[in-house]
């Protein structure tokens, strides 16, 4: 680990100036940043300590039924919560899925977003081409172990997947992320806010320098929702894939609406928009649901390593939605 | 408003086991697991993978379970830690160690305060309704001798026995 001094921020003003500098990264639980600096994926000068501002481990109401979770609130902390458990299922599922209970402990749903690709070129302690790493240095994947990669949206740059659980929870509900800068701050939804290959490798989300996650918010509760991961073991471990999904049943049993994301296929949580639109006024039985779920499927492009992976996305898909609509599976 | 104050020394001071510690001049980049190792001389906390992987490291901060090799000890001061060293009173055993040795729950031992550890934290956040429940929470322990069985009826029978005094 390269040398670098440490500081708290006091208050979210004093951080989002300090984080200006483009030496200094933010620490919040640590989970991430720590191995960054082992391996040399980061190597900053500053290491600013947010763990300790006032507010931002807080979980409160919104008018209108939904919630305002502060960015620094743990993952443990994000699932305990009574109005989560309620009202949001398939997020409380995606965090009791991620990593162990130890590391919940300390990952906070704010910096859960930024997690970066789990590819172990990436990951690597010996210097090998990853356009990531080192720009311009080729793609180790492309040619090489591609069997946790990319069904969507990669380019010859970079074939990776976006790993986080609760992102793709989030990203079928619709949440958003509030964000501040020094300038002021923004709403991003979360099924924009990770960058695809195709408008670059060198950054994984559209946070700018210096702007820093403040709270996640979530619409309307959505208690007919459910998380799907599927891995090589039953704990512990990274998806191969998964799925989220939220359903609104209507008259007789009706899917009046449905939320569909797929996790660990793509730099970001894949919705299933079209297939969404297609299933609405369906019994979650028809056998057209199951057609649009491989209509969306068959969109996919997997690289080739992959490519068995598009049965188990298929499957989480299908399963978290049944469980969603309280279909026994 | 005031301008953090970077340096990358610090004087650092945390309860640990009961007793107030203080630390001058730790380097930034010392985790919790190496000042409890290097610096304080408590070497039960184990470090395996180093990187939040295998949980042999895992310790109570605050009365929480976490990796001590994935938090930097400056961000600990003025914390309370408790390593497998806290556990016991005198020669009495902690009863979550009790029933390790009880269950045969070990077999090579270098996993083993991790596992300890967090099974009482385990005990205590109240995941241990059944086997199942048990082995999704202590999940983030490996055992490579695969104790696992063992591991699994030695916190059922401590959760089940109702005696997880809380470390202080």
């Amino acid at each position: 680990m390269r040398p670098f001094a440490y500081a708290r921020a006091a208050t979210l003003d004093d951080a989002l100036e300090a984080a200006r500098d483009a030496g200094t990264v933010v620490l919040a639980g640590g989970t991430e940043l720590l191995n960054w600096l082992r391996l040399g994926i980061a190597a900053p000068d500053r290491v600013l300590d947010i763990t300790r501002i006032d507010g931002l481990d807080r979980i409160e109401q919104l008018a209108g039924g939904g919630l305002r979770i502060g960015a620094l609130v743990r993952l443990n902390d994000v699932a305990a919560d009574e109005r989560v458990a309620r009202d949001w299922p398939v997020l409380r599922e995606a965090i009791h899925k991620s990593a162990s209970a130890q590391l919940r402990n300390l990952a906070t749903i704010g910096a859960n977003l930024l997690q970066r690709t789990r590819c172990a070129y990436f990951r690597s302690e010996e210097p090998v081409p990853c356009n990531r790493r080192a720009p311009g240095s080729g793609c180790a994947a492309r040619n090489g172990h591609d069997d946790r990669h990319a069904l969507f949206g990669w380019t010859e740059e970079c074939i990776a997947t976006q790993p986080s659980d609760p992102a793709v929870a989030l990203a079928a509900l619709d949440a958003r992320i509030v964000t501040r800068s020094a300038g002021g701050g923004r709403r991003i939804p979360v099924t924009e806010f990770h960058v695809l290959p195709a408008d670059g490798v060198d950054r994984d989300t559209v946070l700018e320098p210096g702007e820093l996650i403040e709270a996640i918010e979530l619409d309307r509760p959505a208690p007919r929702s459910a998380y799907v991961k599927v891995r090589e073991r039953e704990s512990y471990e990274y998806a191969l894939a998964s799925a989220a999904a939220t359903v609104e049943l209507g008259e007789g049993g009706r899917i009046e609406s449905a939320r569909i994301a797929l996790g660990s296929v793509a730099m970001r949580p894949w919705r299933l928009t079209e297939a969404e639109h297609r299933i609405t006024r369906l019994a979650p039985v028809d056998p057209a649901v199951s057609a649009a779920l491989d209509a969306a499927l068959a969109q996919a492009r997997p690289v080739p390593g992959s490519a068995y992976k598009l049965a188990i996305a298929r499957g989480a898909a299908r399963r978290a939605l049944m469980t969603a609509a309280g279909v026994p599976s | 408003m005031s301008a953090p104050q970077f340096a990358d020394h610090l004087d650092l001071r945390l309860q640990v086991n009961g007793v107030d510690r203080q630390l001058t001049g730790v380097d930034a980049r010392v985790t919790l697991l190496d000042l409890l190792r290097e610096h304080l001389d408590l070497t039960g906390a184990k470090k395996g993978c180093n990187h939040g992987e295998c949980g042999a490291c895992t310790v109570l901060l605050d009365g929480r379970r976490v990796n001590g090799c994935m938090v930097l000890a400056a961000t600990a001061d003025g914390h309370e830690v408790v390593s497998v060293e806290g556990l016991a009173s005198g020669e009495q055993l902690h009863a979550v160690q009790r029933a390790f040795i009880d269950h045969d729950a070990f077999q090579c031992g270098f996993c083993t305060p991790g596992q300890v550890i967090s099974a009482v934290a385990c005990i205590t956040e109240g995941h241990t309704g059944d086997e199942d429940e048990i082995r999704e929470w202590m999940s983030g322990n490996i055992c490579r001798c695969s104790s696992y069985p063992q591991i699994v009826e030695a916190v059922k029978a401590a959760a089940a026995a109702g005696n997880n005094p809380a470390p202080s």
